[in-house]
Parts: structure tokens; sequence; C-alpha cells
């Protein structure tokens, strides 16, 4: 192992630092940890995902590391592009707030694949708060905020390697080399790349089961920090290379596209990012800060679908500048300062140009107020200006009460508003004989107007113990009404896809039925009952949204043995989801061959893994996934005619490939 | 003549200790709080909260150090301590009475030295 330790070094040129003793022990304490964290003193109904947890699953990136959390409903987007989609309170991504270390990341162009550039190895941590969130980072969140903290040059291990092969022939390989460079800077490099370059079609459709995909992914960061000026910063550089080939297994891209010879997809997305921190803690005031956050960002994508083009390139400034104090005491606590957002786009879809510039400017004021005991609120506002979006107001407030010990009771309401950037967030529709119409309606967003939202929710968390252990039950209702709404039209007509603004109602009402238990020792439950009632005025009529399941049930089971004095251990992990039935769009028009009932029928998913590990710098896991083995059939209407005016491949209620597993091995150097 | 030694040196202490107050408004102090467990904690800190021109006032269970920030011009460590020393406990310098420490509950009646 030694000599392995000093080749690598050698290999990889790094040089790095031995960690204090506080970091080991910091690492000690983690370990004894639950995966998911929720708080009991938070305002905001925040669930914390630990690195821990996302050890649970093989989790490849963002997208995938949700899988073991009842909070998020993990879908497929399209029987293509093979890329999942996340929900929450029954909402798709674009109604979230997406943050990496509270600087908005999957935002415009790359709303549909974004989630899949964060490779899982970068992750630290994920915090996950339902409902309207802070106004800190800008107005768009409306169900809900995800932020990622990526691991810190600081405090990460020096190097960790994790390889991963799959039986759907994907491969991966990732690196993370951290070095101290003086007792003030670290540094970190990020590497991952993944491949998956043979073709397979179980379900003998003619189509690709999954892409062809290939990524490579490079962070590197610096990070300073000086605790005796009170001086932070982090710089980072991100570049990320992906390409992806759909379509029939006959596609060749170099003589097939733009032909009718056979039906084949590609998208290549080029990815840069610069961003900069700067933080300053006053000296001799540990409560006043001041931050000032810069990010630019290029995002270039290139896709075809069939004979649908679709380019998208955006290049994006982000700016924020808080300050942080307190008023009389820290029981009120506030936050203000400005955001700037400049986003050029590029948009053409095949030759009509959509091409635009969006700028905002806002000033935002959060006030916190916590008795240190048994109630909190947040009262935020801010007041923004978009060039496309006029001048609007947006208010949010949490409250926290305690009335009993191990009793939280939340509340929370809050309005969003968002320009909706229909091609981007729905590019997968590109994948069918389906047109796209918009109906005009004079607004300065593709004709159309900016989404509009409130969010009301109610929680309440109650710890208690059953037979000498651990217990909690959860109960949240939340609801989302929209006031304007770009409604994707499916119910119209299997030929087209209309966006309109919303002529009616829209709501989206969410149930949470949530109890965990640790059933023995070190074997733990979780399990999650989710209702959805969510519901929309289309031009045909009020429909429930559809490809969203309005009964689902998830369970989560997680055994580890004691971790022997080398760190020796196994770990078990096993989830249940079943999901109802969900209304399928409408197909009622086509010939009886390529119609579709009105609703799919429900099924159930189980993936599981198994966590061997060896000592303290060496684990190896193998896993499964969809391992009951449920397919939907047919996963493409009229697959035979993808030229044809009924094919679609963009109806997906179930996973297209079957049983699916996997083996990987982490290699780490404390 | 020694009575105007005394003057002069009562003049000059008077005006360094005056110099010397010159008042800080984020004043730092560490003091030790004699408590056991989280609803001393709470109670501890409320004690110091209530005390106009408290900051911030976080005590350690484990080490019984509390630490705060205060704004001289409001109030004075004194003041802190003898409103903590009201709710029942003793802190470095100022000892709470024994009707107050009587009415703790029972879990939080710390050892008395």
């Amino acid at each position: 192992m030694k000599t392995r330790t000093i080749l690598l070094l050698l290999l990889l040129l790094v040089s790095f630092g031995v960690y204090s003793q506080d970091t080991l022990r910091e690492i000690k304490v983690q370990s004894k940890k639950k995966g998911l964290q929720k708080s009991y003193t938070l305002t905001g109904n925040t669930t914390l995902v630990t690195k821990k947890e996302l050890l649970k699953a093989a989790c490849c990136n963002l997208a995938e590391s949700f899988e073991t959390n009842p909070t998020i409903d993990v879908n497929f987007s399209d029987a293509l592009t093979g890329t999942k989609q996340i929900k929450m309170l029954g909402l798709t991504s674009p109604y979230l707030m997406m943050t990496q270390e509270n600087v908005p990341s999957v935002r415009g162009a790359s709303q549909a694949y974004g989630l899949s550039f964060t490779p899982g190895p970068w992750i630290e941590s994920i915090q996950i708060t339902k409902g309207a969130g802070s106004v800190v980072n800008g107005f768009e969140s409306i169900s809900g905020q995800i932020n990622t903290e990526l691991v810190k040059p600081l405090t990460d291990v020096p190097i960790l390697l994790n390889v991963y092969g799959s039986t759907d022939s994907r491969f991966e390989l990732n690196a993370n080399l951290n070095a101290k460079l003086s007792d003030k800077w670290a540094t970190s490099l990020l590497l991952h790349g993944n491949i998956r370059d043979s073709k397979m079609d179980k379900n003998e459709d003619g189509f690709l089961d999954n892409p062809l995909q290939k990524q490579i992914n490079v962070l590197n960061r610096y990070q300073y920090y000086n605790a005796e000026t009170g001086w932070v910063s982090f710089i980072n550089f991100q570049f990320m290379d992906d390409t992806k080939q759909m379509g029939q297994f006959d596609f060749n891209p170099d003589t097939d596209k733009g032909t009718t010879n056979s039906w084949g997809s590609e998208i290549d997305t080029k990815k840069i990012d610069v961003s900069t921190k700067i933080g300053y803690v006053f000296k001799d005031k540990p409560y006043q800060s001041i931050g000032f956050q810069n990010a630019f960002s290029s995002y270039n994508q290139d896709s075809y679908f069939g004979l649908n083009g679709y380019n998208i390139k955006q290049n994006s400034f982000y700016s924020n500048l808080i300050f942080n104090s307190i008023i009389d005491n820290d029981k009120n606590k506030f936050a203000t300062g400005l955001n700037f957002t400049y986003d050029d786009y590029s948009e053409f879809v095949n030759t009509t140009d959509y091409s635009r510039i969006d700028n905002t400017m806002g000033a935002f004021f959060e006030y916190t107020y916590d008795n240190h005991d048994d109630f909190s609120l947040i009262l935020g506002g801010r007041i923004d200006y978009g060039n496309r979006l006029g001048v609007f107001a947006t208010p949010r407030l949490h409250l926290k009460y305690n009335p009993w010990e191990k009793g939280v009771l939340r509340a929370s309401v809050g309005r969003g508003k968002r320009p909706a950037n229909i091609f981007a967030e729905n590019q997968a529709l590109f994948a069918s004989s389906r047109t796209f119409d918009i109906i005009n309606s004079g607004g300065k967003l593709y004709g159309l107007d900016p989404e509009i939202a409130w969010n009301y929710g109610i929680s309440f968390m109650q710890g208690f113990q059953l037979f000498n252990r651990n217990a909690d039950v959860t109960v949240d209702f939340y609801r989302t009404n929209f006031q304007n709404q770009i409604v994707v039209d499916i119910m119209e007509s299997p030929q087209s896809v209309i966006f309109h603004n919303l002529d009616g109602a829209s709501f989206a009402n969410s149930f949470q039925l949530e109890f965990n238990y640790e059933l023995a020792k070190h074997l733990e439950l979780r399990t999650a009952y989710k209702y959805y009632d969510i519901k929309t005025d289309y031009l045909s009529g009020k429909y429930q949204r559809p490809l969203q399941a309005a009964h689902r049930f998830f369970g989560n089971l997680g055994y580890e043995t004691h971790i022997l004095d080398k760190g020796q251990q196994w770990k078990f992990d096993f989830t249940y989801n079943w999901i109802g039935e969900q209304q399928l769009p409408y197909t009622a028009s086509n010939p009886v061959d390529y119609q579709l009932p009105e609703h799919s029928p429900a099924y159930s998913l189980m993936n599981a893994q198994i966590t061997r590990v060896f000592s303290s710098t060496f684990e190896v896991y193998v896993g499964g996934e969809n391992i009951g083995n449920y397919t939907q059939s047919p996963a493409i209407v009229d697959s035979q005619n993808p030229f044809g005016p009924n094919f679609d491949a963009t109806i997906l209620y179930a996973p297209v490939f079957g049983q699916m597993y996997y083996a990987g091995l982490r290699f780490k150097i404390k | 003549m020694k009575n105007i030694v005394i003057v002069i040196w009562l003049t000059f202490v008077g005006l360094s200790v005056s110099a010397q107050e010159n008042k800080n408004k984020n004043a730092k102090y560490t003091t030790e709080v004699n408590g056991n467990c989280e609803q001393c904690q709470k109670r501890i800190q409320k004690a110091a909260y209530s005390v106009p021109g408290v900051k911030s006032a976080t005590w350690n269970i484990e080490t019984h150090q509390l630490s705060v920030i205060i704004n001289e011009e409001k109030c004075s460590m004194a003041d802190v301590k003898k409103a903590i020393a009201k709710v029942g406990h003793d802190t470095d310098g100022m000892k709470a009475t024994k009707e107050d420490y009587d009415k703790l509950h029972s879990c939080c009646q710390y050892d008395r030295l």
C-alpha cells in the first residue's frame, strides 16, 4: 500500500500537508451522525444530506443523489437522453432554486441537464429547503431551494479515487486531489470522466435504451482562510465537456445527421465557469460580516433531435453583495445587499432566432428573529428590476415554533417569479413529431408572460421514543398557487405542444407523511407516503399534471455493522419506491395502435447497495437498480416510423432499461 | 501640602480611570458560570440577553464558560453577572442567593462550592 501511495504521489505530482488532529477528530464525529439530518431548531424546513448519505447509493452525479431521500422525487425525463429529472412538491426543477455554494447554478439554458454536470464525489453536502426559501439569492424559487456544498480544499482528504462500472456499460473515474499551499491557502483539483460507448437495445424497439455518452469535467479551486484578519476567499475554475448520442441503433451521425436514413440525436455541451467569493468577518464583531460573490459562466449547447435543431448559448454574470449584522443583540439578525444578473442568450430552434439579453438588478433585506429557545422567524423581502420582468417585490416569511420537547411546527409563505425558458426546459419534447406552437399573448418572453406563484406551507415534526429507540414522524402540507404559469400543453393533440399563459387555475397541493424509526441498533427505517394533487386548466379542460403520480410510497432500510479497529465495516442499503398511476398525455386522436390509456399502471422500483469497507483508506461497493426489472412497454410511440406523424419518445413514466448492476471502489489517503 | 498631593493624585487617578473608560461598544468577555445542562444554558443566556447592551451571549455546557459581547456604553460585566446570579447561577465573583438557587429545577441544581 505504501509503495502505491508514493507512486500515486509521484504520478500526480501533488504535495500535501499532514492534516492536523482537529480535522481527523472532525471526521470521526461526522461518521456517527445520521445521513439525513432534520433540525429541531432551524427556522426553514431544511433537510441536510451529508456525505454519508450520498455514499448509500453510487450517486454518479447530483441528479442521482436524491434516490434515498423522500423529499425529492427522481423521475425519468425521456426515453432518449437518460437524464434524470427531480421534482419537489410535485413541481419540476425549474421551480426550484438550485445553488452551488449559494451561487445560482442550474438555471436558464442548463435547466434540463445541469444536475448531471456536478459529479457525486465532488459533493460534500446538500441542503434541501421546502417552500418559499430565502430572498438572499434571488426571486426565482417557488417550491424550494437546493444548495450543494462541494468538498473544501482545506478540510477534504488529500486524495480520493473512485472507479465505477455498470452493466449498462457506463464507466466512471473520479480523482479528488487536495493540497495545502501554505497555512492560509489550499487548493483542490477535482477530475471526473465518464463514458458509455457500447450500444444496447434490450427492448428491441430499434432505439438505444441509454445514450452513448462522454463527459470530462474539471474543477480547480483555491481556498484562502485567515482567522487572524477575518478574510476568507474561494476562487473556482471549471471546465466541462459533455456529449451524448441517442436514437436508432443504426444511426451514424457522420452519414445520417439531417437525413431520414435513420433517426438520431446528439447533444454536445461545453461549459466554463469562473467564480470568486470574498468574505470578511469584522474584527471584534464576530456577528458582522460582508460577502461579495461573482460568477461568470458560459454554457454552449449544440444539439439536434431527428430533424429538429436546437442550439443555445448562454453567457452570464452573477454578482451578490451581502452584509450581515445584528440589531441590538444577536437575537435580531439581518442580511441585506444587492444582486445583479446578466444573461446573454443566443437560442435557435431550427432556424428561428430567439436570442435575447436578460438582466435583473435587485436589493434585499432579510430579518431573522430567534429567541434562542422555542421561536424564530425569518422575514425577507426584495425589490427587483428586470429588463423583461419589470419592477416587482418578493416577500417571504418563515416561522418556527417548538411547542414542547422534540416538537417543531413550521410555516412559510412566499412569492416567486421567473421567466420560463420554454425550449431549454422542455427540449426533451423535441424527440417527437410534435410541432411547437406558442400562443403569443404579447408578453416579453417568447410572447408570453413571466410565471408568478405563491407558495404556502405548514409542517409538523415530532421526535419520540418507541420501545427505547428513536423515532420521528413528520407531516407536511404545501400548496403552490400559480397566478401565471407557462402551460406546456400536451393535452390538446399528440402532434403538438402548445405553450400558453395560464387561462384559469393551476395549483399543486402536496401532502407528505414521513416516519423514521431505528428498528434495532444500526438498523434504520425511513418511510414516506406522498400525495400530490396537481391540476392545471389546459386548453381542452382541467387535468392532473401529466406524468406525475398522485400517490407515491417510499421506503429505505439501512443497516451497518459496528466499525472495527481498522475501520472495517459492512453497510447495506435498500430502497423501495411505489409509484401510483400517472395521467398520460392525450393520445386519443392517434390511430388505435398508437393510443395510450389515459393513465399509466402503478409500479414499484427497488435499489440496493452493499459496501464493504476494508480500512479507512479502501472500500468496495456493489449495487443494483431496478432489481424488480420493471420496464415500460412500449417506451416509444410508433418507434418503427420515427419520421411519421405519431412518433413520440417523450411519454415516459417508468424506466426503459431494466435491471442494472454496478460495482466500484473508493480509495482515499488521509 | 499633604492634602494637595492627595487631590492631585486623586485627579490623576480619576483622569486615568476615565481615560481607561473609553467605552468599547464591542467588548468581549469570557467568564465562568456554574450550571449543568441545556436548560441551564437557555436560562443563563436568556438572563444575559435581558441586560440591555448585551449583543451576544453563549454559554458552553462542557467548559462552563460564558462568552459575551457587550456595549459598555449601555452596561457593564457586573450587570450581566448580577442578572445571571438573579436566576440562580453562580458566576465568577457574583454568587446567587440561596433562595434563587433553590428555585432552580432539580436537574439544574449544580454543585455549589
